[in-house]
Formats: C-alpha cells, sequence, structure tokens
C-alpha cells in the first residue's frame, strides 16, 4: 500500500507545506507517491521527486488542472484510487487542500481527519479543536483515510535526498463546475507568513492603514513576514491572507511579535506554538501577555519606533 | 429560487473552553451556546439574496439534539422563512451531516446551500465541501463576495495568496468566510415573529441516512501550557533577552 500525496503549487514552484505533508507522509510506514496535477508543471514534479522520502511522482499535465479548481481535481484523484493501491491520502491544509480533500473523502464515503498536527500510527491522528484549547486523538477505522496536515505539527522534508520516478499520468475529464476569472494576490518582498522564521503582526491598536506602517521598519530590520489580527484585516488595514488564528493562517516563527493585539483566543490558537513571543500593548491586562514571553506594556507608537533604533 | 443555510449549535465564542477530566471531551454543561458565527454570515448572506430578488425563500438547517431548535429560532427571527432540524442525539461528523443535507437538498430543491466555512467547535472545515461532492454541484470555498446573475455566479475567495475570483453556474455549494459580510442583529420584534414561523422536525431515519461516526474519539486533552513569561521595563531589556536568553536575534 501506498500513501498519496497531493502537491499543493502553482504549476512553477511547489509550495513550501507540501513538503511538511511529505514528512508526515513518510510516517506512515509505506511509499509516498506525490500528485502533481497542473498545467505545464513538469518543474513543479521534479523539485516533488527530489523531495527526501518521496518514490514516485505522478504528473497530470492538463490545462484544466492549472488553477487547482476542486472539482475536476477531486474526480481525477477519486479516479486514481480505483485499484485499491492507496491506503492514505494527504493534503497540506492549505485553501487548496481545504478546498479538495473533503471532496474525495466524501465521493469516497470515508471521514476525513482534518489539520493532523501529529502521527500516532497509521489510523490514528491528533487534532486540535475549539481553536486549539483541547487536543483530540482520533482513530479512523476507514479503508482509504484522507487527512488534511497542519504545516506547523511537522517539520519538513528536506528538498533534497529523495530518489522518486516521475511517471506521467493520463488526466481526467474536466469537469466545467467552475472557472478562474482572477487572481488579487498580495505582492510582497517579505518571506512567507507560514514560512517565515520572525513575524511582525499588527491588530486592531495600529489604529490604521497608514498607522500600520510603523510596523514595516521592525519587519525589515528582521527580515519578518507580516501578519495581523483579524480586527486589523477586518478593518481593512492589512490584506485578508495576513490574518492569523484559528479561521486565518496558523504559524509558528522563531519569535513572533504581537502588536496592540489583545490576544483573542481566537487569534492565539494561530501563533501560541511560535517559540519566542513578545507582546507590545498599552494595556497591562491584556490577555496577550500570558502567553507572552517578554512583555512590554506601553504605546505602540513609542515603543516599536524606539525597538527599531535599539535593534541598531 | 430557494437557499438553504445550514447553521449548527456551538459553544460560544467567547467561551474558554475546559477539557473534562476523564479525556472524553470538552465541558459544555451550563455553558453558553450560539450560532455558529460562520452561519450567522450565512444566513445574512441569504437574506440580501432574497431581499435582492435573487432567492424565494430562504431555509434554516441544523442537524443534532432538541436544544438545536434554539438555534434555528434565531436563523428565523434574523428573517429566515422556515426552519428543519434533523433531531438525533448521535454524536454527527461532518460526512454525517453533509448526507443529511443532501438528503433535504433532495427534498427542498434549493439551488444553493451557503455554508459556513468551519464550525468553531471542531474545526474541521468539511462539511460544505462534502455536500457539494455528494450533489455534484459546483463549490465556491471560503467566499468574501457573491454576485449573482440569473443561473451565474461570481465569487471572490479569500485564499492563502490573497484573494481569487471564480465563476460557477447553479446549483452550488457557497461557504462562507469572515468578510463576506457583517450579519444583522436579532430584535425583539422578530424574535416574537420567529415563535410563529414553521419549524419542521425530522431524524435521520426518516431521511433513511447512517449517522454512525466513523471516527472514534481515543482521548481530548489539554494542550501543553505554554510557561509564563515576564514584563521587561523598556527595550533595552527586551533586546537584551532577545539576544542573549532567548538567543533569537544576533
Ligand atoms: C468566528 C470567529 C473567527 C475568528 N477568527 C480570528 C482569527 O483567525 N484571528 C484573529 O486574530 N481573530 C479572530 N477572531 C476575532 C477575535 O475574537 C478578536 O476579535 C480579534 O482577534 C481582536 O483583534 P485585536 O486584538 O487586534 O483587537 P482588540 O481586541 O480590539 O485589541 C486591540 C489591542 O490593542 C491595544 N492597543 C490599542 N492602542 C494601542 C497603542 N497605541 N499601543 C499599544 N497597544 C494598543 C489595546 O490595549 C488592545 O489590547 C475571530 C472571531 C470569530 C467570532
Ligand atoms: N450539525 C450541524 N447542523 C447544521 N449545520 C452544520 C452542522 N455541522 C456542520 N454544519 C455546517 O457545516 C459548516 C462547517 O462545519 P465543519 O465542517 O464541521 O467545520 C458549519 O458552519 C455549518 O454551516
Amino acid at each position: 500500500m501506498s500513501t498519496l500525496v497531493i502537491a499543493d503549487h502553482d504549476n512553477q514552484v511547489l509550495k513550501g507545506a507540501t513538503r511538511n505533508t511529505i514528512a508526515a507522509a513518510s510516517m506512515l510506514g509505506s511509499d509516498v507517491v506525490v500528485l502533481v496535477a497542473g498545467s505545464d508543471c513538469q518543474a513543479v514534479a521534479q523539485s516533488a521527486a527530489a523531495v527526501a522520502g518521496v518514490s514516485k511522482v505522478l504528473l497530470a499535465d492538463s490545462p484544466h488542472y492549472k488553477d487547482g479548481l476542486p472539482e475536476s481535481l477531486a474526480d481525477f484523484v477519486v479516479g486514481l484510487t480505483g485499484g485499491g493501491q492507496f491506503s492514505h491520502i494527504l493534503a497540506s491544509a492549505t485553501a487548496f487542500g481545504k478546498s479538495v480533500a473533503p471532496r474525495i473523502a466524501a465521493m469516497l464515503d470515508v471521514a476525513q481527519v482534518s489539520e493532523i498536527i501529529s502521527v500516532e500510527s497509521p489510523d490514528t491522528f491528533v487534532r486540535p479543536i475549539y481553536a486549539g484549547n483541547a487536543f483530540a486523538t482520533v482513530q479512523s477505522k476507514d479503508k482509504i483515510k484522507v487527512i488534511t496536515v497542519r504545516a506547523t505539527g511537522f517539520d519538513a522534508a528536506a528538498v533534497t535526498g529523495g530518489t522518486g520516478t516521475v511517471e506521467s499520468v493520463p488526466a481526467g475529464p474536466d469537469s466545467g463546475k467552475s472557472v478562474l476569472v482572477g487572481r488579487e494576490l498580495t505582492k510582497s518582498d517579505r518571506p512567507e507568513l507560514t514560512a517565515a522564521k520572525v513575524i511582525v503582526s499588527g491588530g486592531r491598536g495600529m489604529g490604521s492603514a497608514e498607522a500600520f506602517k510603523v510596523l514595516e521598519p521592525l519587519a525589515d530590520k528582521l527580515g519578518a513576514a507580516m501578519g495581523a489580527s483579524r480586527a486589523a484585516v477586518d478593518a481593512g488595514y492589512v490584506p485578508n491572507d495576513w490574518q492569523v488564528g484559528q479561521t486565518g493562517k496558523i504559524v509558528a516563527p522563531e519569535l513572533y511579535f504581537a502588536v496592540g493585539i489583545s490576544g483573542a483566543i481566537q487569534h492565539l490558537a494561530g501563533m501560541k506554538d511560535s517559540r519566542v513571543i513578545v507582546a507590545i500593548n498599552k494595556d497591562e491586562e491584556a490577555p496577550i501577555f500570558s502567553v507572552a514571553d517578554y512583555g512590554i506594556v506601553g504605546d505602540l507608537f513609542q515603543v516599536v519606533p524606539e525597538l527599531v533604533k535599539e535593534l541598531g | 429560487m430557494k437557499v438553504m443555510v445550514p447553521v449548527k449549535r456551538v459553544v460560544d465564542y467567547n467561551v474558554k473552553v475546559r477539557v473534562k477530566s476523564d479525556g472524553t471531551g470538552v465541558e459544555t454543561a451550563n455553558v453558553k451556546m450560539s450560532m455558529n458565527p460562520f452561519d450567522e454570515i450565512g444566513i445574512e448572506e441569504a437574506l440580501r439574496l432574497k431581499e435582492a430578488g435573487a432567492a424565494t425563500e430562504v431555509i434554516a438547517v441544523s442537524c443534532g439534539p432538541a436544544a438545536c431548535q434554539e438555534t434555528l429560532r434565531t436563523a428565523l427571527a434574523l428573517g429566515a422563512d422556515r426552519a428543519i432540524l434533523v433531531q438525533t442525539d448521535v454524536e454527527l461528523q461532518p460526512l454525517a451531516v453533509a448526507k443529511l443535507l443532501k438528503a433535504l437538498v433532495d427534498k427542498e430543491q434549493p439551488k444553493m446551500a451557503i455554508v459556513g466555512k468551519q464550525a468553531i467547535d471542531d474545526d474541521c472545515n468539511q462539511t460544505g465541501q462534502m455536500l457539494s461532492a455528494l450533489l455534484g454541484w459546483s463549490q465556491a470555498t471560503f467566499a468574501s463576495k457573491v454576485k449573482v446573475d440569473g443561473d451565474k455566479l461570481t465569487v471572490t475567495r479569500e485564499v492563502d495568496g490573497g484573494l481569487e475570483t471564480i465563476n460557477i453556474t447553479l446549483p452550488a455549494v457557497i461557504t462562507t468566510d469572515l468578510r463576506l459580510n457583517e450579519p444583522r442583529y436579532v430584535t425583539l420584534p422578530n424574535i416574537m415573529k420567529a415563535k410563529k414561523k414553521p419549524l419542521e422536525i425530522l431524524t435521520p431515519e426518516a431521511l433513511g441516512v447512517d449517522v454512525t461516526p466513523r471516527l472514534i474519539t481515543l482521548k481530548v486533552a489539554e494542550p501543553p501550557a505554554r510557561k509564563a513569561g515576564i514584563k521587561v521595563p523598556d527595550v533595552k531589556a527586551l533586546v537584551d533577552k532577545l539576544k542573549n536568553e532567548a538567543k533569537v536575534i544576533s
């Protein structure tokens, strides 16, 4: 039996989270096969084949897989399982993986185990529930286990070391059920939020989109990604993809700055596994201080520029 | 066009849940329960479609114990036209809920289901996608904007890199994200009116759906606690700690 990992990619590069998923797949004890479905995505297949632990890459190259739309892709993956060779199907808990994996599970009439953070055995997994306030250990008796993997739970498999072969497979039909008409992707020279070593996040306390910029020199200095609370996104200070939390991105950098963020459980759910947390808040009672390793009580508009200066 | 909106009864988002000492789950006795926030957004969107003339009827559906009637009354007070409870005391997992919803879609023939992206208790993020797959419908997850033009929909979705816009054709399942709308509040007169709106009660058996859980929860435990940190007096002390104690910057 093998484990099938559905690669998350943009037809040019393999998304980092896929390597965390491959790492989880490697713990299941059988061969790891990666599916790269896309358009003109040969390079992605090559890099997937090189990832440590991968034994084979299935490449399905067709224009209708270009945009990662879930309907055709789920049909195709279900078709791949027909031979009964896959015991597990894994996807990253990214916007892409979350959209496609439950469709596959439903069509196979099996449960999905969402956002696992640990593999206890090939049928038993740990997953956070209630915004990470409890960890559930769940066992699946289904014949095929469909799983999404939370990247912060697994160290990414190495970029190289794999000796996988790339095998082209014929694409399935285009369901035509959805069509991409456009993307408005946030442009940034900073590291990607979920892969960054340092993150500087701002909340409602930033006050405005203009004032949010006070965090930029700090992020520049530390080579950090920038994040935000839901309140800052809802208020339009920053784009939606900056949201960290239970219903946003889950991050666990080496160093996380929470600036003008109160520390609601929904925010903590997304960042409390960071190695070191720094909180800057003018309210000394703010709940964020209960998870912060180092807290400074003060006005962020004073503290942040001072901090930038102190960092030299 | 009829629109179906599933609404789940969950522990209120303001409650800090506690794990039961016997490790079987979390404490839900005497805890405030509310409609899943993403479902409030779903109801709001359906009501706006109705107010704009694109929808004719909004049907709220909940699956679970008798107490879900309360959640459905809230949906009716917000403006849903009628409600259906699929009543059971069995623990419902997303696949079972999706099957129940499919059975109701077969019965009621809505053209659209607006499902929450995620229930804030199980954090599964599955049910809408599963329903869409079981029905063979189009799917638009994590919607932050929905434009209806006849049977064509243009949906803006919140994805990892920003926003993505897709076109889909009805029938379709949409799942709601936080920025789709700002739900209205329930008013007292509407709570009174809601008491007279129809609330039908069905069972999984009557719908011919096997809801037996597929996943077995072996244990529920507290996550490891973070050890308490300290407050530092100024940025000088902070930088010193980050450099010499935590060694996260050089
Ligand atoms: C269904 C649902 C899902 C959610 N998902 C998420 C999620 O994924 N992520 C998330 O973050 N939230 C989420 N939330 C929202 C969450 O409950 C909180 O409302 C939100 O995190 C609050 O954001 P905030 O801390 O920026 O704002 P606030 O709670 O308003 O806090 C602002 C803080 O800034 C401080 N402040 C103000 N001015 C200054 C200043 N000049 N200097 C220093 N400090 C200052 C204040 O003391 C305060 O502590 C969700 C909520 C719901 C209902
Ligand atoms: N028991 C239920 N009753 C009604 N709707 C539900 C139920 N469970 C899940 N849903 C719907 O599915 C969404 C996603 O739930 P989940 O897949 O569990 O995260 C919720 O926001 C609801 O819209």
